[in-house]
């Protein structure tokens, strides 16, 4: 086995079908074994999220995977990534779609960043809404038009993201530091 | 702690549409109540905090996290084997359903094809913790509702379940029984292995079905308590992501195992044209808390089938592909007895040396009890993944709770979350 990926075959239909309906727009495609994944630039992916869904049967949505590409071997077109994964009910066939994005400030904060933003696909597939904010709490990327976008699995004041690459495996002390509510506390 | 709700938008009209609440009337009137995190009812550690009108839901808003324990941060730190133990921990009522699944998006990102002799056993232990995993479901949506008696008919069997598991991989609980293309062990004797396997699903499990099916399936209070509740329709489960036996309940016809079939749920397994395993899809249509529960009675049975006709064709040959692949950690009979497993040993466990992946990007689902369990890796060519994001059923599934029981009855919670069977530890991760 070599540690290179065979050259990607881009022969799946739904490739042509999104860049015959979307000829402004620009498109980047990747397949490794049989799946393939469709890059998208952020202000588009509403646009074809709604085409893939209406147009192409992709019914399904299975997951939202948000993805940090800081000190990434391979080169990468941006810094973070947020994979969408569909699937066709019909045809049982699955789809990859992928942005990328780069941040504007230092990501080791939690300061809200105006370009990790991207449109929210909730209105598409209610089933987003979890995912979405799964995204956002794990990697600071914000989603417009989302209905209640709030942290989920860390608490509301939790002051990092905690997948970004750049915070420790063991965290910066939050649960060391973290106050202790007890009956003399006021 | 601040958290923001969502505007009240009044009790929702569709629920007006459910007989025994249609004498309620949404007075305006509201009080909070918080529900969890610590309750017999939420099945460890669930959190919601509900406005009620009278004893009617009016909103709910589900808080998650308190199980929370980073394992997606810890995949990015273990290597392929040693991941296993984490995820084993995520849905710890079948744990090793996790197991073969992480393993199975593992070997796809390698490009391994397991042996014969792998797949079947595989096969059998995922068929086992779907049992298990039900068991405990249909066990648990009676207690909540107060049908103690089935709750410990059904879980009796699950014991004989935990002494396979123990049996083939020394661990009851948390077996992390698979490995890169293979298993941590082949099984001590297959003789004995097969027997207990066989007088599980021959004699303690068809009794303790008929058991707790008959003290429950058709019970007039159970079925009150169930029928009408927590209601998704067939178009609205797809929307909201659902998969599993929750699909299944509103009449989706959608099963990995049949329609992105691994394993020996798929057509020529063993590479010389035998055919997958067969067994049956249960459908129900109405999409209650009800059909949920009858969909998984019905799935052990075809899980009973499917065990059946494997059992007696193991295949014999190795469990791992050791021989054929530089991925895949021999056993210790090899390590121990050759230089070529010696060898082979050292490249892979020694700290600066490992796996070497392709740098790509691969998606592996298997069909869990609770519904479609994936993981996501990125991998960047070395010994550890770059990211393992997990596809949690639970976690998706459990979205749609404040959906389902707005509306309803302060009671009808615990037939709700009964019937999604959400596991906090795969919840949070």
């Amino acid at each position: 086995m070599t540690n290179k990926p065979a050259v990607p075959t881009l022969d799946h239909p739904t490739f042509k079908r999104v860049k015959a309906a979307f000829p402004g727009e620009k498109f980047r495609g990747t397949e490794f074994r049989g799946q393939s994944t469709l890059v998208v630039e952020p202000g588009a992916l509403h646009r074809v999220m709604t085409f893939l869904r209406d147009e192409c049967g992709y019914n399904f949505l299975s997951d939202v995977v948000g993805i940090d590409y800081l000190n990434y071997p391979a080169e990468m077109p941006g810094r973070f990534a947020v994979a969408y994964i569909l699937c066709n009910y019909d045809t049982d066939d699955r789809f990859f779609i992928k942005v990328f994005l780069d941040p504007s400030i230092p990501t080791d904060g939690i300061e809200e960043d105006p370009a990790l933003y991207l449109d929210s696909v909730t209105d598409l597939w209610p089933g987003a809404e979890w995912p979405e904010r799964e995204v956002f709490d794990m990697f600071g990327i914000r989603f417009r038009n989302h209905p209640d976008l709030r942290r989920i699995l860390t608490w509301e004041a939790y002051p990092a993201h905690p997948l970004r690459k750049d915070y420790p495996l063991r965290g910066r002390g939050e649960r060391e530091d973290y106050r202790i509510v007890d009956r003399t506390s006021s | 702690m601040p958290y923001t709700l969502k505007p009240d938008q009044g009790i929702t009209p569709d629920s007006d549409n459910i007989n025994y609440l249609s004498d309620h009337i949404d007075t305006g009137d509201r009080w909070v109540l918080n529900f969890g995190p610590q309750h017999p009812a939420t099945h460890t550690t669930l959190r919601l905090v509900l406005e009620l009108d009278g004893e009617r839901i009016a909103r709910c808003t589900p808080h998650i996290g308190y199980l929370h324990s980073g394992f997606e941060k810890l995949g990015e730190h273990l290597d392929y084997n040693q991941y296993v133990t984490i995820v084993s921990r995520m849905n710890y009522l079948s744990p090793v359903a996790n197991d073969i699944c992480w393993h199975h998006a593992v070997e796809s990102l390698f490009g391994i094809d397991i042996t014969p002799r792998c797949k079947v056993l595989r096969t059998i232990m995922a068929e086992l913790a779907r049992i298990q995993d039900h068991l405990l479901c249909i066990g648990a949506a009676g207690l909540d509702i107060g049908a103690f008696t089935a709750f410990l008919y059904s879980f009796n069997p699950r014991e004989r379940i935990y002494d396979i598991m123990d049996y083939i991989s020394g661990q009851r609980f948390h077996p992390d029984w698979t490995r890169v293309g293979g298993l941590m062990q082949d099984l001590p004797d297959e003789a004995v292995f097969k027997r207990m396997v066989k007088s599980f699903i021959h004699d303690d499990l068809p009794q303790a079905l008929k058991d707790v099916e008959g003290l429950v399936c058709r019970n007039r209070i159970f079925m009150d308590r169930t029928q009408g509740i927590g209601v998704f329709t067939r178009e609205e489960a797809i929307a909201w992501s659902l998969s599993g036996p929750i699909a299944r309940g509103s009449g989706v016809r959608r099963d990995l195992r049949k329609d992105e079939p691994y394993l020996c749920y798929a057509d020529n397994w063993d590479n010389e044209g035998a055919e997958a395993v067969k067994f049956s899809v249960p459908l129900a249509y109405e999409g209650d808390a009800y059909c949920r529960f009858l969909v998984r009675v019905e799935e052990i049975k075809q899980s009973i089938g499917i065990i059946d006709q494997l059992i007696d064709r193991i295949p014999g040959g190795p469990i791992d592909t050791f021989a054929d692949s530089k991925m895949v950690k021999p056993n210790k009979k090899d390590v121990y007895g050759s230089i070529e497993g010696l060898i082979q040993h050292f490249e892979l466990i020694m700290t600066n040396r490992g796996w070497e992946p392709p740098i790509a990007e691969s998606y592996g689902a298997n069909e869990t009890a609770n519904g479609e369990l994936g993981y996501y890796i990125v991998s960047d060519g070395g010994k550890v993944p770059w990211r393992v994001k997990t596809r949690p059923p639970s976690f998706i599934n459990y979205a749609v709770v404040a959906k389902m029981i707005e509306g309803h009855l302060l009671s009808d919670i615990v037939a709700v979350i009964g019937s999604i069977n959400v596991v906090a530890a795969e919840l949070d991760r």
